[in-house]
């Protein structure tokens, strides 16, 4: 097995919920639905003020590929359309929802059935899962690579569906697999998670062009070409994506995903959340309709405690600090956690002492130091020259920087910029 | 429930360095070479290793106060980066040094070398090394008058005038490893150095690429400059302050580069110039000069060396 440069090994805290099966939560008064759940263009509504919609509707939709459309989650009555969502006031008693499984009779529309759920990326990165799994013309794809990595700390969502929807996760994989044409796969787990290795091995164990690989414990496994090079020794390309080297990455939840799309005819309506860390009374791991709001989800895991003074959309390494706990859970919320003024403590920004801790800890091989002093300094060329554009902004820089210095902030910051000025 | 809640940037864990507790970890690693110079060298050493920790985090604390008129920011002497300055100052001076002399190098240190600069992480060259090659200049007999280690237990007693190994002084490898031979206070115990630099290593807060390139250096040089003495290998690097230097000196993070091959060539470039004025020059000792010519280079060493990043393949 080949290493990944760099990485750190922050606390995990997984314990709080890794042993926690998933619960469902009962459905909330009303969701807000976002336009944009995904990496690309939003959506454009489909619906108006007034309409009934049933559950698995299509609600918005857009022209553009890279994109996905938005899904009723719950049946009801849309109460509201702005720029950035739809409102919808839950019907309780038909929101349950029954479907058929789907036909399809080639990859092309096996795709199209997995782009109709409305499912993208289910990590994180939202990256909708119909066009990375479509191979661009004159490329094929030798491999697919399933993450089960869950490197992010506190987050437990892939370990409890590898542990209690195996099944269903393998074949999800077979779909996968079958849409964009892979002849293997290769699912790859952090070795902290023994009871998921061991379910998916036993699941697995009849198809020989499916293996499971225990990786290495170590921040950003999880990531895609970290865990690429973790597997296949290989490295994708600055700027290039891993179907430059015939590989599909694909998320576990993203994978069951699948399989309820075309087997049971279940669009994207839920999702597995993680609710943790020690500003959650009761930390949990709980099904969600998409569109729930954060603050409805907070209270069924007993609320925030008194010294809550963070709250955090995804992992604490990449996650988007929480403003308005009225926002609603989307595709991409793989944990809500809160943190207390112990955890989430600030801290001064002091001067760079060149330390290179950064550039220890970097996986993609970059110097943070440089970058974020350009970046801060607005000398964008000679950021682009040292490859701002390859980070990931994992965060490994930021964490480990002795003077506290938001190094991912920056960096995005100066992204931001280019792109806007690329833009004009 | 909290009314307002924090919005910070991600990451939203940090890790639990900061800057000063790799300072006061730098002052733990000098611990070993700092009881060793009081072993040998008596009263006078544990003085001027007062006197000159002391001074420095003094000296930083009424800068501090005089320029942000207040002491709101004169906490920082507690960062202990003036603390590791402070130490590192006493240890490369020679045993009879008086206090005015520690006191003006701390000064120098402090004020021309740190903090006309912006202060911690701004600074171009090793302080301590700013205020030795100044004060040698200036009292360049004061700086070479080097004294014989009293006896163990004689920690009372006066200094006796003598000679560095470097100097003549006649010293088997073994007292060189020990420490029992004259020279600068932190220099002469290969072993106490050791223990410092083993104990960063393990904190992670030095490379080994530094002191793995200076040593490697010089030992290749003197190999080849004494036609295959492995003696000579072993009397350069023992002598002087060329482990002191390669270990404590040459690995100051400010001023060393921040990629792993410019940490090699940097620590490679200041072995060949240290034994090239050993051999070649007519000071005796040329660590100092080495590391500052070297530090002046620093910004042209991570220019060139930018490392290919994650990706950067052909694709085949």
């Amino acid at each position: 097995m080949k290493k990944f440069p760099g990485g750190i090994h922050p606390k995990y805290n997984k314990e709080l919920t890794a042993g926690k099966p998933i619960v469902d939560m009962p459905l909330p008064k009303t969701v807000r639905l976002l336009l944009t759940q995904h990496l690309g263009p939003p959506c454009s509504p489909v619906v108006a003020p007034g309409d009934k919609v049933a559950v698995g509707q299509k609600i918005a939709d857009t022209d553009a590929f890279v994109a996905a459309p938005i899904i009723a989650s719950v049946a009801g009555e849309v109460t509201a359309v702005d720029a950035e969502g739809i409102d919808i006031v839950a019907d309780q008693a038909n929101s349950g929802f029954t479907g058929q499984g789907k036909i399809y009779a080639s990859p092309a529309e096996l795709r199209q059935l997995i782009r109709e759920a409305g499912i993208v990326g289910m990590g994180g990165a939202t990256f909708p899962t119909h066009v990375k799994l479509t191979p661009p013309e004159g490329k094929s794809v030798s491999t697919l690579i399933l993450n089960g990595a869950e490197c992010e700390p506190f987050l437990t969502t892939d370990h409890r569906l590898m542990v209690e929807q195996g099944q269903e996760l393998v074949l999800g994989i077979k779909l996968l697999m079958e849409a964009c044409g892979a002849k293997t796969a290769i699912i790859g787990i952090e070795a902290n998670k023994p009871d998921a290795i061991a379910n998916i091995t036993d699941l697995t164990r009849e198809f020989d062009n499916i293996s499971v690989v225990s990786v290495p414990v170590r921040y950003p496994q999880g990531g895609e070409r970290q865990l690429i090079k973790t597997l296949t020794g290989r490295e994708v390309p600055v700027g290039g994506l891993p179907l430059d080297l015939g590989i599909v990455v694909s998320n576990v939840a993203t994978a069951v995903a699948v399989h309820q799309a075309v087997s049971l005819g279940r669009p994207l309506i839920d999702r597995v959340v993680t609710v943790s860390g020690r500003g959650i009374a009761e930390p949990k791991n709980v099904r969600v309709r998409l569109g729930t709001p954060i603050a409805e989800l907070i209270d069924f895991c007993g609320g925030l405690t008194a010294d809550a003074i963070k709250v955090i959309n995804g992992g604490p390494m990449m996650g988007k600090a929480v403003a308005d706990l009225n926002s609603p859970v989307t595709k991409g919320t793989s944990g809500i956690l809160a943190f207390t003024e112990k955890e989430a403590r600030e801290y001064e920004e002091r001067t760079c002492i060149r330390c290179a801790s950064c550039v220890d800890a970097c996986p993609q091989k970059l110097l943070p130091n440089y970058l974020a002093l350009y970046s801060r300094k607005v000398k964008l060329d000679l950021a682009e020259q040292f490859h701002l554009f390859n980070c990931i902004e994992c965060g490994c820089c930021s964490y480990v920087c002795p003077s506290r210095i938001p190094i991912v902030k920056y960096i995005q910051t100066a992204k931001n910029k280019i792109k806007r000025r690329r833009r004009k | 429930m909290s009314d307002k809640f924090l919005t910070g940037p991600s990451p939203h864990i940090l890790g639990g360095k900061s800057i000063s507790s790799i300072m006061w970890d730098v002052v733990i690693a000098l611990i070993p070479v700092s009881l060793v110079s009081v072993l040998y060298f008596g009263l006078h050493a544990f003085i001027l290793l007062i006197t000159s920790l002391v001074s420095a985090m003094v000296i930083e604390g009424v800068f501090m106060a005089i320029r942000h008129k207040g002491f709101k920011h004169a906490g920082v002497i507690f960062d202990g980066s003036a603390a590791v300055t402070g130490l590192l100052i006493a240890l490369i001076m020679p045993p009879t040094a008086p206090m005015w002399l520690v006191v003006i190098a701390n000064a120098v240190a402090i004020l021309l070398a740190k903090q006309a600069y912006g202060g911690i992480g701004n600074n171009i060259f090793n302080p301590a090394l700013v205020a030795r090659a100044f004060v040698f200049m200036a009292w360049p007999v004061i700086m070479t008058a080097w004294s014989n280690p009293l006896g163990l237990g004689n920690w009372f007693a006066d200094l006796t005038t003598g000679a560095t190994p470097l100097g003549g002084a006649e010293a088997s490898l073994l007292e060189m490893f020990l420490g029992n031979t004259g020279g600068c206070l932190g220099e002469t115990s290969a072993l106490a150095i050791s223990i410092g630099g083993l104990y960063l290593l393990l904190k992670g807060h030095i490379d080994w690429r530094i002191p793995v390139g200076f040593i490697g250096a010089a030992a290749l040089f003197a190999f080849f400059s004494s036609q295959f003495s492995l003696y000579d290998v072993a009397f350069n690097l023992l002598a002087g302050g060329l482990l002191f230097g390669a270990v404590f000196m040459a690995t100051d993070m400010v001023t060393s580069p921040t990629t792993k091959i410019g940490r090699l060539i940097f620590g490679i470039g200041c072995g060949l110039i240290t034994m090239f004025v050993r051999k070649f020059a007519s000071a005796p000792e040329g660590v100092t000069y080495a590391i500052l010519f070297m530090n002046a280079l620093v910004p042209l060493i991570d220019r060139y060396t930018v490392p290919k990043t994650f990706g950067e393949v052909k694709v085949s």
